[in-house]
């Protein structure tokens, strides 16, 4: 199969969630890091509307948006299937892939604000995990079953770096107490190898992430 | 092929996305109108997290969001197929659906809402979002080609809608000129029977709007300042 290029940044979430699918699924490709202070032309050209990473690049034809390149890359590699073949639990995956994206900014929140604000992330993102594991989860070892899916790779990406936001702001909200099935998932998650084998060095992000809350905090005043 | 039903409201842009898709492939269905301002047990039971239309209930079964029904849609009833078969087309069209539903609606609201000293820079970002959906559509008769297909009903109503939008918060944000293969585009999508047949009108928004109270909520709204 013809060649298959990911544009990504080590400390984004997003681009570690088609480095998964492409594992998982056993597809070979070259990494390109973007600095993303300072956009190549290539990215601009093969993102125009968003300018962001990820991008995947087949053949020379870019898809852009994480969830979206990861049901391209699924229907173009069929091995290891990421989604159910049953059109109906496809729409429940689908519609739990949405769903967090759609609330991804409250974990994003806690790191990046103080005070009011950052109590109202804490409160949102509360109620989102606790709708995520009873209604998403449920009973499940993972939200694709048994095995991981594109739900798991969804929300893991989110999840991780909540992880090490929490560290940083001295805020817990994923703990097993409050959430003891979607606690239990996130370690089961990060155990799968594709998964424990493919995250950023953790001291290094979390040594990034600090610096970077600083700088914001300190240019917002 | 089972029973379906489609829980909805007819000023809903997200609703009618449905019930198109659902006429183009033949698939006869029961409509259940909700009055949003008084949510029914049936949706509160069929939606529970998002408490919002449309949901598309088949066998018993809901779901829920327009774009994952459209695509549970295409994938259950094969005729006339929505999405197009080449993956690398078909990720272009989610692109532009998620593009006009995160980016062209809410930037349009947003204008509409804008106070007096942020209405000007909140039109231009509404007018680039929807500048990027006219380049799209230029040369081309419909987004889905020769005929019509995911994105032309994603972004379906969109034209209805902004006129009410440019009314409520008293602003412009399309015209022919500005933006003449969107506004061509749109002429021709609501002459589509099955379109025109069930599609938001602007005088029914506005009316809905101004008698429910609902314009006066609306920050920055001219209808509700009566200019």
């Amino acid at each position: 199969m013809a060649e298959v290029k990911l544009h990504g940044r080590w400390y984004s979430p997003f681009p570690y969630r088609v480095i998964w699918a492409l594992k998982l699924k056993g597809i070979s490709y070259e990494y390109i890091e973007e600095d993303l202070s300072n956009k190549s032309p290539l990215l601009l050209q093969y993102n125009p509307v968003h300018k962001k990473i990820p991008v995947l690049v087949h053949s020379g034809k870019p898809i852009c948006e994480s969830m979206i390149i990861i049901e391209y890359i699924e229907e173009k590699w069929p091995q290891t299937p990421l989604l159910p073949s049953d059109p109906y639990e496809r729409a429940k995956a689908r519609f739990w892939v949405k769903f967090v994206e759609e609330k991804a900014p409250a974990f994003w929140s806690l790191y990046r604000s103080t005070g009011e604000e950052q109590k109202k992330a804490l409160k949102d993102s509360s109620e989102t995990l606790k709708i995520v594991e009873e209604q998403g989860l449920g009973e499940k070892k993972f939200f694709g079953g048994d095995s991981i899916g594109i739900v798991d790779i969804a929300f893991g990406a989110i999840a991780h770096w909540f992880g090490v936001f929490e560290e940083i702001v001295e805020v817990k909200v994923l703990e097993a107490h409050a959430f003891p099935r979607l606690h239990a998932w996130k370690v089961n998650f990060e155990e799968v190898p594709v998964i424990k084998e493919n995250l950023p060095d953790r001291d290094k992000m979390l040594d990034h992430f600090k610096k970077r809350r600083i700088e914001s905090l300190s240019a917002s005043q | 092929m089972g029973e379906v039903k489609v829980i909805g409201a007819s000023l809903s842009s997200f609703c009618c996305r449905i019930e198109w898709a659902l006429k183009l492939k033949g698939v006869e269905y029961e409509y259940i109108k909700e009055d949003l301002r008084n949510k029914s047990p049936i949706l509160l039971q069929y939606n529970p997290v998002h408490k919002k239309i449309p949901v598309l209930v088949h066998n018993g079964k809901p779901v829920a969001e327009s774009l994952v029904i459209l695509e549970y849609i295409d994938e259950t009833w094969q005729e006339n197929p929505l999405l197009p078969k080449d993956p690398l087309e078909k990720s272009t069209a989610r692109f532009w659906a998620r593009f006009v539903d995160e980016k062209c609606i809410v930037s349009a609201w947003d204008a509409c809402r804008a106070e007096e000293h942020e209405k000007e820079r909140a039109v231009e970002s509404a007018q680039e979002s929807l500048g990027m959906i006219d380049k799209l559509i230029e040369g081309k008769k419909f987004f889905g080609g020769e005929t019509i297909g995911f994105l032309d009903l994603v972004v379906g109503s969109l034209p209805n809608w902004l006129k009410f939008l440019e009314e409520l918060g008293g602003i412009k944000l399309v015209d022919a000129e500005k933006f003449p293969s969107f506004h061509e585009w749109s002429k021709k999508f609501v002459e589509i029977p099955i379109i025109k047949e069930k599609i938001p009108m602007p005088d029914d928004l506005i009316n809905y709007f101004t008698t429910s109270g609902l314009a006066k909520t609306i920050r920055g709204s001219a209808l509700a300042n009566n200019k």
